[in-house]
């Protein structure tokens, strides 16, 4: 039985396994709407999530399973304070498979410690987002055709945006990956990311202030948001924001087939009028999603 | 440097950074033991500035290389008949398990206390200990 915590709990051969499988059921999605009848996705979230929890139920609706759970600790034994290694215990009795969120750092790495069934991290805190890795995986496989020799530019918070740091380190493990870290100082990325991953990798990266300049060398820019609470004041914060907006005018400096990412949900760091450029991908990325968490469930439950 | 007389036989635990004696101190429980302890705190060093020492005459019963989970870069001295036997780095364990607490306010051992803190050793040229819950760096 094998949980997913990490992105990095799937070797490369497993993660292009799941792709693959993935992009069978985008072809033909009729084809895999039986797979999981009489299977039951537990959704135990802790914290409300719009998006990962409905794609995780869509995924296993599509499946032709059945999905129970609860959307806010407010509304499970939580509130009573039971443990989470307590309410996994119960609910592998219930479900077949368990995606778990929790605001709490390392909460599913518990729930796998003592669960029956396979745990997927739905989210933990400002920790590790697996489902969304593999989202931005699938997006840029599907929409470029491979995951090797690709050159992305990080833009926003680097500092605090777990999707970066996953993709980061999704990313590293293939040959040619070059990045263009664009930030405000104090946003850059965190010491043991540039350290333990990116050096440790020989990977070459740049940190850089200004989009339009490096723009024309980018095959995908993933955008991240730049959110005021990070600011020590509001000056700094007016100041710098525009920097990273994303906007037609700079859009121009893209190749035509440089592909923008962006986990969403999106403020203002893209303009609207973005959306409508067919290079603005990030909900077509959305709605990959549903397909590679079906592949993971199917993967999961060994029915691939 | 104050003198403290030598060792028959024991251990001397050198290089302990400045002010971390005491930690070494509580967790060799080394109140209950019958024998000789000297604590030598902010000793000169050539190599630190300032530095702990803990002179321990006698045997004790405790894995020394897990010292180097609350101080990488201690040295430890092994005596015997008044003579160092042995001098060397601890050898860092790849796990440990109730011995350093994740200070991590977003960890979830934060929220639940039963958990055991466990940390696991992803570098071990610079001895870091990350937690396995939260992956948090333990920060001595």
């Amino acid at each position: 039985m094998k949980h997913i915590i990490s992105p990095l709990d799937l070797s490369t051969e497993e993660l292009a396994g799941v792709l693959e499988l993935a992009e069978k059921i985008m072809r033909e999605p009729e084809k895999y709407s039986d797979c999981c009848r009489g299977k039951k996705l537990a959704t135990l979230f802790y914290e409300p999530s719009t998006r990962t929890r409905l794609s995780f139920e869509a995924a296993m609706l599509n499946l032709g399973g059945s999905v129970l759970g609860f959307s806010s600790a407010d509304s499970s034994s939580a509130s009573k304070g039971e443990s989470v290694a307590d309410t996994i215990r119960v609910v592998s009795g219930y479900a077949d498979i368990c995606a778990i969120r929790h605001p709490k750092e390392g909460a599913p790495y518990v729930a796998a410690t003592y669960s029956n069934i396979p745990i997927i991290n739905a989210g933990d805190g400002g920790h590790n987002h697996p489902t969304q890795t593999l989202t931005d995986l699938l997006t840029m496989k599907h929409l470029k055709g491979r995951l090797d020799h690709l050159t992305i530019g990080f833009c926003g918070d680097l500092k605090f945006g777990r999707t970066v740091h996953s993709l980061i380190n999704a990313m590293v493990r293939y040959p040619g990956s070059r990045f263009f870290l664009i930030s405000p100082e104090e946003l850059k990325i965190p010491t043991y990311l540039r350290e333990e991953v990116l050096d440790a990798h020989h990977v070459p990266y740049e940190e850089v202030r200004i989009l339009e300049e490096i723009m024309p060398e980018l095959d995908i820019l993933y955008m991240t948001r730049v959110q005021r609470e990070r600011f020590f004041n509001e000056e700094d914060y007016i100041r710098l924001k525009d920097s990273f907006i994303l906007d037609t005018v700079k859009m121009q400096y893209a190749r035509p087939d440089m592909l923008v990412l962006h986990p969403l949900p999106r403020v203002n760091e893209i303009s609207v009028e973005v959306d409508s450029d067919p290079r603005a991908v990030y909900f077509k990325q959305a709605h990959f999603g549903v397909y590679v968490r079906m592949a993971l469930i199917l993967t999961l439950l060994e029915l691939n | 440097m104050l003198n403290i007389g030598g060792l028959n036989h024991g251990v001397v635990i050198d290089h302990i950074a400045a002010g971390g004696a005491m930690k070494i101190y509580e967790y060799l429980n080394l109140e209950k033991l019958d024998c000789s302890v000297a604590i030598i705190k902010n000793a000169k060093s050539n190599k630190m500035g300032k530095k702990d020492i803990i002179k321990i005459e006698g045997p004790i019963q405790v894995d020394l290389d897990m010292l180097g989970v609350l101080d990488p870069n201690l040295t430890l001295d092994l005596i015997e008949d008044g003579k160092i036997i042995e001098k060397r780095n601890p050898n860092l364990p790849q796990q440990v398990t109730g011995i350093i607490r994740c200070k991590n306010p977003r960890c979830i051992t934060s929220i639940e206390q039963e958990l055991p803190h466990r940390f696991r050793l992803t570098n071990k040229e610079k001895g870091i200990y990350r937690c396995i819950y939260c992956e948090q760096a333990y920060k001595h």
